[in-house]
């Protein structure tokens, strides 16, 4: 399994779903690191979280192994559960701050 | 794994008593509550180490021990709570069964032996740490330390994911010991390879250690107290041990390799906290930096990984959460009283309130590491299993940075005893706080004086 040989690969393999995830969560960590806008990173880090679901699906079709897909749905749940209180404490912020820009947040020292 | 079942029936029994107003009661309940859970948790103890759901929680004496300090420390939080949220008691309940479902997380974080209930762990205590982080929610300082840790920690989940689904790929189970199996079988996949190194990450992420720390002061700074003693001794002791676990179970065997990564972070670890906390003047903020460099001190432990170390970590983590947790009952009081978390707020404790300024400097000695206390041991320990293992050179990083951390705990011990305070306020503060001091000045100065009371985890050795 190298990722360099899936351009002479005609057909779609395992490789190519690596690829496609890999490329998606490096786009979802670029984003949380450089973008300033809260909900932006919030849907970086569900970006992130998704091409880890796909990737378990593909794996999961390769192995043969249902537990891959079983898997999904916990980082389903999770992820819900995770953005409701992220959202809520987004709230709380834009309530007391009235923006959502995360180089506002400096009340703390550094 | 009872204990697990009746923590997570607890939490929602405590929202429970609050529809049926038995507000006033609900303190006192949980912590019995948590009390009997304990001494169920130990009936297991020594079992067969019997695995439940399929092999998703293992209830080995390893899980079986952090699982009761853990219960300890919580029941300690909650026994604070009480007088911690009395200006909200509207919320009490609320609060206390996130605190008992951060408990839940940290079950399993320390008893899985299934990736999936490492994933499930770690969130279910992250998630909960969040609302907690931010629960003054007027307060833009509580705002931003919950927004700081919900993204990083759901960054570190991502990172952490994605290096559980490369595992995966690899080895085609979640399963410990199977991966375990995999691992030191011939020919391993660069995938597994990056796939652990990814889980790594993100449980240094977790556990603060250096390239990875820059959250932990902000987030301790700015978190209502009682959630930053939280984070400093539950939350952290529970990703310690899982990080341990993880290590020792299923990837052993290429272990070799990661030693050195482990050691660079943990010397690193060791420094930075150190040194930063040095010129911290905030109480919080300097324990936080503390926090950071007893990290790399437990790193020692999980980087050595030899026949004992489980022990060793124990020890370690037993003596870390009681001086911390001592440390906040004692701090949160005087900050309460004062109105203000800087360390010149605890001036002239020694003359208003001599046992709370005792009590304080036992604990500030026992994190620095001085002989007659547990703290001692605890180093002792650590650095004599890394010894064994042949890392000297992080040892002596180890031993000269915890000579430096002397410093800092002696400017808080310093103002106690030799500056005055123009206040002139004689109130003792609740008596749940000090009634928490008492309890970690006993176990402090007990396993300093014997230090075999705390039981061997031996025979769990890495299966």
């Amino acid at each position: 399994m190298t990722l360099l040989n899936i351009f002479a690969d005609p057909h779609i393999s395992i490789n190519h779903y690596i690829a496609v995830s890999a490329m998606l969560f490096t786009i979802g960590v670029f984003g949380v690191l450089f973008r300033r806008n809260a909900i932006t990173i919030f849907m970086c880090i569900e970006l992130m979280l998704n091409s880890v679901n796909l990737l378990l699906v593909a794996f999961s079709t390769y192995h043969h192994d249902n537990s891959g897909q079983v898997f999904v749905f916990f980082i389903m749940a999770v992820a819900a559960a995770e953005v409701a209180v992220g959202l809520a404490i987004l709230v709380t912020i834009f309530r007391n701050l009235h923006t959502i820009d995360i180089d506002e947040l400096k009340n703390l020292k550094n | 794994m009872r204990a697990l079942t009746y923590t997570s029936f607890l939490g929602i029994a405590c929202l429970v008593l609050e529809i049926f107003n038995l507000r006033k009661i609900v303190v006192p309940v949980v912590v019995i509550a948590l009390l009997a859970i304990l001494g169920i948790n130990f009936t297991e103890w020594n079992g067969s180490s019997v695995s439940f759901y399929n092999d998703m929680l293992r209830a080995d004496n390893f899980a079986l021990a952090f699982t009761g300090l853990l219960i300890v420390t919580a029941a300690g939080l909650v026994a604070m709570s009480g007088s911690f949220y009395d200006t909200e008691e509207t919320k009490l309940a609320d609060y206390i069964s996130v605190i008992v479902f951060t408990l839940c997380g940290g079950i399993a974080l320390v008893s899985f032996s299934n990736m999936a209930m490492l994933f499930i762990g770690l969130e279910v205590l992250s998630i909960s740490l969040y609302i907690l982080a931010g629960s003054k929610r007027r307060d833009i300082r509580s705002n931003e330390a919950a927004m700081k840790y919900f993204l990083m920690g759901s960054f570190a989940s991502g990172i952490l994911l994605f290096g559980i689904t490369l595992v995966y790929g690899a080895t085609g189970s979640f399963n410990l010991a199977q991966i375990a199996l995999y691992a030191s079988g011939p020919g391993v996949d660069p995938i597994f390879v990056v796939g652990v190194i990814m889980i790594l990450i993100a449980m240094l992420f977790k556990v603060s250690a250096v390239p990875f720390h820059f959250w932990a002061p902000d987030v301790y700074e700015g978190s209502p107290s009682l959630t930053t003693a939280m984070m400093a001794t539950l939350s952290k002791v529970a990703a310690m041990a899982a990080f341990y676990r993880l290590f020792s179970v299923s990837f052993v065997n290429n272990f070799s390799g990661f030693a050195w990564i482990l050691s660079v972070v943990a010397a690193l670890t060791m420094l930075v906290g150190n040194l930063t906390a040095l010129n911290q003047d905030s109480f919080k903020r300097m324990l936080a930096f503390s926090g950071i460099a007893h990290a790399g001190y437990m790193l020692l432990a999980i980087m050595s990984l030899y026949q004992n170390t489980a022990n060793a970590l124990f020890f370690y983590t037993v003596a870390y959460t009681f001086a911390s947790l001592g440390a906040f009952a004692i701090g949160i009081s005087v900050m309460k009283r004062r109105k203000s978390e800087k360390i010149e707020a605890f001036n002239g404790l020694g003359k208003s309130n001599p046992f709370q300024a005792v009590a304080l400097t036992v604990f500030m000695l026992s994190m620095a590491g001085i002989p007659p206390l547990a703290g001692f041991f605890a180093k002792y320990y650590v650095f004599f299993e890394a010894i064994k293992t042949q890392h000297l050179a992080v040892v002596i990083v180890a031993v000269i940075t915890s000579a430096i951390s002397v410093y800092y705990y002696f400017k808080l011990i310093l103002a106690m005893w030799t500056k005055d305070s123009e206040e002139t306020d004689a109130p003792a503060g609740a008596i749940s706080y000090i009634a928490i001091a008492a309890i970690c000045l006993i176990v402090t100065l007990a396993l300093g004086i014997l230090p075999s009371l705390v039981p061997s985890i031996n025979q769990v050795a890495s299966k």
